[in-house]
């Protein structure tokens, strides 16, 4: 037994199964995708006013993960191509290329993680700036920090707002003469110390779960691209056809999860 | 083995090739237990494994639902027989052998679980899809079979994940199984964050199922099979998979969102202010319970079709069998499934008219509500029509498809007063909207899934069930439904609120004395009632239990593979239909409901029956 049209092209409806499969696939990724983009647009109108973040994120290294996803699309197709026109060697480069470009965003991605991970937002409950708000990078926690039992210092480079709303608009002309100096701060006069990871607000929150879940789309992408570049290629060899469909299929959805991003991007970084 | 066999060459690998030879003389390629049974790829072997075990988790939610029957008539009181062994397996929630409000909760929320997302939809949509579809279209397989395994593989693990919940600390999901935020994210469990995680397997199995039967359906139709040459249950599992595909991703969107909720802290849903407990949530704020609601409304909605589509498409194949004319109407039926479809994705509101979002969005959503009710009913004509002037054979599987067209009637009709917001307001949250759905569901959908596994059981097994046993099944059934849900309607129109866990015994007229509006005794005693038939529903489903089992082995054995004398492809085929199918690959030629044709010398003619041949050769069994 066989199934049919699993690798040429039924007459009737034009296409081969497995390519039916991927945009039908593509089609609820789409759906999914578009829910998560509507929830982000509902938690944003919905926000308190003045209270959602802007340019809390590095456009630089956004800008450089945009073209890294951009160029391992065109060696993508490249990398079909040659399969079409049967050039093997040269689709082990190209798809060398989109491998080490996918490596290399999720690379910036942790990156861009950890400096939130390492960025924190203290209110202040007494001392000197009691009532104010302390934001900033940690340089070090001292031996004996400890929140619960109010002992050490932990040293922020960063500053201090009196309203914290003026921690939100990173765009505003205010906030552009901000001089970033280190801060060393009691645990006695903490009465809130939490980093900017996904639960500080609804922004990280839902920058965190959008492009974390990006990310593990692209995990997924580079691990079969990696698989059909090393020990799948050897369907080459039987069947070139079968195994041109299959790059094929990954192909279109490494394009899907660029375009994800050239959403992504804008979205979460330029507004 | 003939020459038309080779034009299915074997798959591909060494394996395969080496069974060119022959039948059965290969004692090596005979695959082992795991192989055969756990890790097929066959539709048919994946279809039953979804069939089983689908029926054994429909099983397991009536069985909670017996338990919340007790506790609402008898509340407080210790569970006769099982209580003990509740009170040892769950520990302090069934303290005494009573069941908690918690407890409560807990079934109340699974039972909803378990019979949607693991008892009917896999029934309808994977175990007859499955079966049936491939072979319905003339194809030797499901387009993507390894794929169809992982869909199974995944569904079993999220059931396994579901079940798991019952025994963590604090015990299963508590907050219904429309998981409401914030409520699902403040009851002090981790039964809520199992429930995603099931439901994100669940979620990915369905995502699986639906693309493999959409490229089935589009790419391997057999020559001749045309569009509207497809039968109509092929058409309704055509636009449920659609719907699956394209509606349950919102969910996911949203489990996740929930999960990170639940595990990661965040606010999604959350709004800014929450108190639990009288203390100040620490949280963040910021979220919208109202987003969870959509987006779960936007699954929610359109799986009510996909629980009712294959269902019709189960009854729209068995009546046009059994009153051996063509089904009324095919063309009507064909676009009123798929303007269903399309509908289906713009109602999902009017379970929300509660929830304050504004008249605006509430009048919009009435109207498309008012809208997608008239290919419903177009649909449920065309099947009553199809009786007229037919010579009606009554069977088993015709008795259940006859009485599915009564039952799904009174479940749709009653929906119409909640499709109004004015109405609605008023019965939401009452036991009205519990009979409503429930006559779409149990003696709707359920009553058409038995009538497939009667009616499909012969071609599977190649034996018969007891027509006796199916019509004591049947009869039973009908009557006892009807005695547990009819009431319900009363029970909400005076008022009772769904979700109480004391059947609203602090709102009955014996407790509250000097209040308005209280509870009768009248209704209150109707709990006692419906207890008492659901008990009698559950012995009912003993018959068909023993029979299933016992036909596998024991029952009588068909004559020929078309017992029903069917048009379909699926009766063309040998019985059962072994790894790939069909023998030859079959030329379609006409459309799917030929019986009673003028001057042709049976009453049916199979949809690939040559064109020369007047009078057809009965179909010898072939021995397997």
């Amino acid at each position: 037994m066989d199934i049919p049209y699993t690798v040429e092209i039924r007459p009737d409806t034009g296409v081969y199964n497995a390519k039916i499969g991927i945009w039908l696939f593509l089609a609820s990724e789409v759906m999914l995708f578009g829910a998560l983009f509507s929830a982000y647009i509902l938690l944003r109108v919905g926000a308190e006013p003045g209270m959602w973040p802007h340019g809390w994120l590095d456009v630089r290294l956004g800008a450089i993960n945009t073209l890294l996803l951009a160029l391992s699309a065109i060696t993508t197709l490249l990398a079909w191509a040659a399969c079409k026109v049967r050039q093997f060697g040269k689709f082990k480069v190209f798809h060398a290329c989109t491998i080490l470009l996918a490596l290399t965003f999720l690379g910036i991605k942790s990156y861009e993680y950890h400096d939130k991970w390492i960025h924190y937002e203290i209110a202040l409950g007494s001392g000197p700036n009691a009532g104010k708000f302390a934001e900033g990078h940690l340089v070090e926690k001292s031996a004996d920090f400890n929140l619960a039992k109010k002992t050490g210092t932990v040293t922020l480079h960063g500053h201090i707002v009196a309203d914290r709303k003026d921690l939100m608009d990173l765009r505003s002309p205010a906030a552009q003469t901000v001089q970033n100096e280190e801060l060393t701060i009691n645990a006695a006069d903490i009465a809130k110390m939490e980093n900017y990871g996904p639960k500080h607000n609804t922004f990280t929150a839902i920058y965190f779960t959008l492009t974390g879940l990006h990310a593990l789309h692209i995990l997924g992408g580079t691990a079969v691209i990696f698989y059909l570049w090393g020990p799948g290629s050897r369907l080459w060899r039987r069947d070139p056809e079968r195994f041109t469909n299959r790059i094929e299929v990954s192909g279109l959805f490494w394009h899907f999860v660029d375009l994800v991003w050239i959403f992504l991007f804008p979205v979460l970084y330029l507004t | 083995m003939d020459d038309s066999v080779a034009q299915f060459p074997p798959y591909r690998g060494p394996e395969a090739e080496a069974s060119h030879g022959g039948h059965g003389h290969h004692d090596h390629e005979q695959p082992g237990f795991w192989a055969k049974y756990i890790f097929s790829t066959d539709h048919k072997v994946i279809g039953i494994q979804y069939g089983l075990t689908s029926l054994c988790f429909m099983l397991f939610g009536f069985f909670l639902m017996l338990l919340m029957r007790w506790q609402i008539s008898h509340p407080g009181m210790p569970v006769p027989a099982i209580g003990p062994l509740l009170e040892k397996v769950l520990g302090a929630p069934a303290a005494g052998g009573a069941i908690s409000a918690d407890l409560y909760n807990s079934f109340g929320a699974m039972h909803g679980t378990i019979m949607v997302f693991l008892g009917v939809v896999p029934l309808a949509f994977a175990a007859f899809g499955n079966y049936v579809v491939p072979l319905m279209i003339g194809a030797p397989d499901m387009a993507f079979p390894r794929i169809n395994m992982a869909s199974y593989h995944a569904f079993f693990l999220g059931g396994v994940v579901m079940l798991v919940s019952f025994f963590i600390p604090g015990g299963a999901a508590q907050a219904g199984w429309t998981s409401y935020s914030p409520l699902a994210t403040t009851i002090p469990t981790n039964g809520q964050a199992f429930w995603l995680t099931g439901m994100v397997l669940l979620i990915t199995s369905s995502l699986l199922g639906a693309v493999n039967f959409i490229a089935t359906i589009i790419q391997l139709r057999a020559p001749g099979m045309t569009w509207m040459r497809m039968p109509f249950f092929v058409w309704a599992q055509f636009v449920t998979a659609f719907i699956l595909l394209l509606a349950f991703p919102p969910l996911e969107a949203a489990g996740v969102l929930q999960l990170m909720d639940n595990v990661a802290h965040t606010s999604f849903f959350l709004p800014t202010g929450l108190a639990v407990g009288g203390q100040l949530a620490d949280r963040s704020g910021g979220g919208s319970p109202l987003l969870w609601q959509h987006l779960f409304w936007f699954l929610g909605h359109p799986e009510v079709y996909v629980l009712i589509l294959p269902a019709m498409g189960i009854v729209g194949e068995i009546i046009a069998n059994n009153a051996r004319k063509p089904i009324w109407g095919y063309k009507s039926l064909v676009y009123s499934v798929l303007f269903v479809g399309f509908l289906s994705f713009i109602v999902w509101a009017h379970h929300m008219y509660m929830t304050g979002m504004g008249q605006r969005i509430a009048t919009f959503f009435q109207a498309t509500t008012m809208i997608i009710s008239i290919p419903s009913v177009i649909i449920l004509t065309c099947l009553f029509l199809s009786l007229w002037g037919g010579s009606i054979r009554i069977n088993t599987p015709m008795l259940f498809a006859l009485g599915f067209l009564p039952m799904f009637g009174i479940g749709g009709l009653s929906g119409l007063p909640l499709g109004l917001a004015a109405t609605d307001l008023y019965l939401h949250d009452t036991y009205y909207i519990i009979a409503h759905f429930h006559y779409v569901v149990a003696p709707g959908t359920i009553f058409a899934l038995f009538a497939g596994v009667y009616f499909w059981f012969p071609k599977i097994t190649g034996r018969r069930m007891s027509e006796f046993w199916g019509r004591v099944h049947f009869w039973c059934s009908f009557v006892f439904m009807n005695m547990v849900f009819q009431p319900m309607f009363f029970q909400g129109i005076k008022g009772m609120l769904r979700r109480m866990s004391n059947g609203a015994a602090n709102y009955s007229a014996a407790q509250v004395h000097d209040a308005i509006d209280t509870l009768p005794g009248t209704i209150m005693e109707l709990n006692t009632f419906i207890l008492w038939a659901a008990i009698a529903l559950g012995l009912a489903q003993i018959p068909f239990i023993i029979n299933l089992f016992y036909s596998i082995s024991h029952g009588e054995k068909v004559t020929s593979d078309n017992p029903w004398q069917a048009t379909t492809l699926d009766w063309q085929t040998p019985t059962p239909p072994p790894h790939g199918n069909f023998a030859h690959v079959p030329h379609v030629l006409r459309g799917p409901y030929e019986y009673s044709a003028p001057g042709h010398g049976t009453d049916f003619t199979p949809q690939n029956e040559p064109l020369d041949q007047p009078v057809p050769q009965p179909h010898p069994v072939h021995a397997h």
